[in-house]
């Protein structure tokens, strides 16, 4: 082998560099995030299945029709009307309270960062 | 021909997935075995063409200059376009790998007034560039399924891609880049009579393959119908990367067609001209000093040739030569 000197450290950084995400979690095991779901409701707007991956597009479609249309009343196919408000509906008392343990949780695992919460109120748990 | 062949093998790559782990549930398969059995594929294959290429001798020096080569002394030398140091090579080839600075020189023959004249022709080195540095960045961001807790720079990576904040979720100027970039690539060979003369299917058939990995990911991300839950994405990640691996329930089917085209694209990887990650590096036109002049270099696999010098003749009839009156070198 001509040059190995160069080549197989070479390629060894390349290995090392590729094989990252098995190595950086050498024993350890993941743990999904336990997600508090609300006690006061049973159902969310929307099917749960379809809020999981698309309530952001929801927030969106909420967040224009308030604030373009000035519509704020949402009616779900079960005919229930609810608030277009992502404080007053989302995180009411009554349903994700606690971001923190709801929202946050998900988005933490999967490095998402909405920047709603640089202008709208988090609502305070525990005090009245 | 060539063109068609390579799309129908994407599309039937991507249906083959539909059938199997949309409607046949065969999940396992996709989601765990192909990924595993791509990977091997590509760690094996990519180190023993690298290897492959380490025991072939480079017998001559090869270098393609594009400067003014180490002379005299009055005349100035180009120490990286013609580069005659190890540094000179090292910041050539850092300029070669980083920057594409020698498809910048890209020009382009053209016939003007019955003349043949050539101009800088810098498309394909842009979107070269920008082609691979978002396809690079996509790969970084994609990270975020692999990790736990996420690295500081893969969340730095992913709010400086999605900072325009359009749309929910934000979309990423990289994905859009990524897809004008392939597009491009791909229409240079359609559109241009000479280019597509020489295109064969293994030119198409890689662009088509990551603007179908791009595309499922698009859709994944940006389209209602094909959304997936993400957590559950991450749960397989993690379980792959842990080597723990899971299939956890209602991951819709484009997150298997992404998947096992990314799987395609890392077992076809090694017999490709994608190989061209780690051949750029084992270049000799490019990574060899411009020195024949100051140094000499040996054939690697030159035979041992026997030589036989005057002085061994001489050794060897010394005595004789002198009896016969012949002019010796050396006396005995
Ligand atoms: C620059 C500040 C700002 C940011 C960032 C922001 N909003 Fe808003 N949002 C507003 C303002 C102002 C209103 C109007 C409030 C009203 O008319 O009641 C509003 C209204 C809304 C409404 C309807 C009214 C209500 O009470 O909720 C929704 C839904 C909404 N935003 C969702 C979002 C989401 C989701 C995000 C993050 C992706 C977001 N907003 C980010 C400022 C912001
Ligand atoms: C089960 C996991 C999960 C939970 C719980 C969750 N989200 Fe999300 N959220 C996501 C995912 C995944 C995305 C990104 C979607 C994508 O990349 O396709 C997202 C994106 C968003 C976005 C758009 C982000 C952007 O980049 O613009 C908003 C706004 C948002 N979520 C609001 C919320 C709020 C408010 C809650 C709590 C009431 C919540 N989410 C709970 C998974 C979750
Ligand atoms: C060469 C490798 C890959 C490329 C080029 C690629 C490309 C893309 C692109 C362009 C997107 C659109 C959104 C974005 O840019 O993040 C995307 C989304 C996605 N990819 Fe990949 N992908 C690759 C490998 C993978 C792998 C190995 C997985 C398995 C975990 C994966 C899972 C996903 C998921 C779940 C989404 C949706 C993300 C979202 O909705 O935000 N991809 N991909």
């Amino acid at each position: 082998m001509y040059n190995a000197g160069k080549i197989i450290p070479g390629l060894l950084i390349f290995l090392g560099l590729v094989t990252f995400p098995f190595w950086s979690n050498l024993g350890r095991a993941y743990d999904v995030p336990e997600l508090v779901m609300p006690e006061a409701e049973e159902e969310c707007v929307l099917a749960g299945d379809w809020m999981r991956a698309n309530h952001m597009i929801l927030l969106d479609d909420w967040r224009d029709l308030a604030v373009r249309d000035n519509k704020r009343l949402f009616t779900n196919d079960a005919g229930k009307r609810f608030d277009m408000s992502l404080t007053k509906t989302c995180l009411s008392s009554q349903c994700h309270a606690n971001k923190d343990t709801f929202c946050d949780r998900c988005h933490d695992a999967l490095a998402i960062t909405p920047n709603c919460w640089d202008c709208h109120v988090v609502p305070t748990i525990g005090e009245e | 021909m060539a063109v068609w062949y390579s799309l129908l093998l994407v599309l039937g790559m991507s249906l083959f997935v539909y059938l199997g782990a949309g409607l046949l549930g065969l999940q396992a398969i996709f989601g765990i075995v192909v990924p595993y059995a791509a990977i091997l594929v590509f760690l094996i294959g990519f180190s023993m063409r690298i290897l492959g290429w380490a025991r072939s001798p480079v017998p001559f020096r090869i270098p393609t200059t594009a400067g003014q080569q180490k002379s005299l002394g009055w005349i100035k030398p180009s120490k990286v376009d013609s580069p005659y140091t190890t540094w000179g090579v090292v910041g050539r080839m850092a300029m070669e790998v980083l920057l594409f600075r020698s498809l910048f020189r890209n020009t382009k023959a053209e016939l003007t007034e019955g003349k043949l004249a050539y101009g800088s022709s810098k498309w394909l080195w842009l979107f070269g560039i920008l082609f691979h540095y978002t396809f690079l960045t996509i790969v970084i961001r994609h990270l975020r399924f692999f990790t736990e807790p996420v690295p500081f720079f893969v969340q730095a990576l992913d709010r400086v891609d999605g900072m325009l904040q359009i749309g929910s979720p934000v979309i990423y100027q990289t994905d859009v880049i990524l897809v004008a970039a392939l597009l491009f690539l791909l229409i240079r060979r359609l559109v241009n009579p000479q280019m597509r003369y020489l295109s064969l299917p293994a030119d198409y058939f890689p662009l088509f393959l990551i603007l179908g990995i791009a595309l499922t990911g698009i859709m994944m991300r940006y389209f209602a119908v094909f959304k997936v839950d993400l957590l559950s994405v991450k749960v397989l990640a993690m379980g792959l990367a842990t080597f723990n691996p899971t299939i956890p329930e209602g991951i819709g089917v484009m997150f298997y067609i992404h998947l096992f085209l990314f799987s395609a694209l890392l077992a076809y990887f090694p017999f490709s001209k994608l190989m061209h990650l780690g051949g750029v590096f084992l270049s000799p036109t490019r990574n060899l000093p411009n020195d024949s002049r100051m140094a000499r270099h040996v054939n690697p696999w030159n035979a041992p040739v026997k030589v036989h010098t005057y002085e061994h003749y001489e050794d060897d009839f010394r005595e004789k030569m002198i009896e016969a009156d012949l002019p010796v070198e050396k006396q005995a």
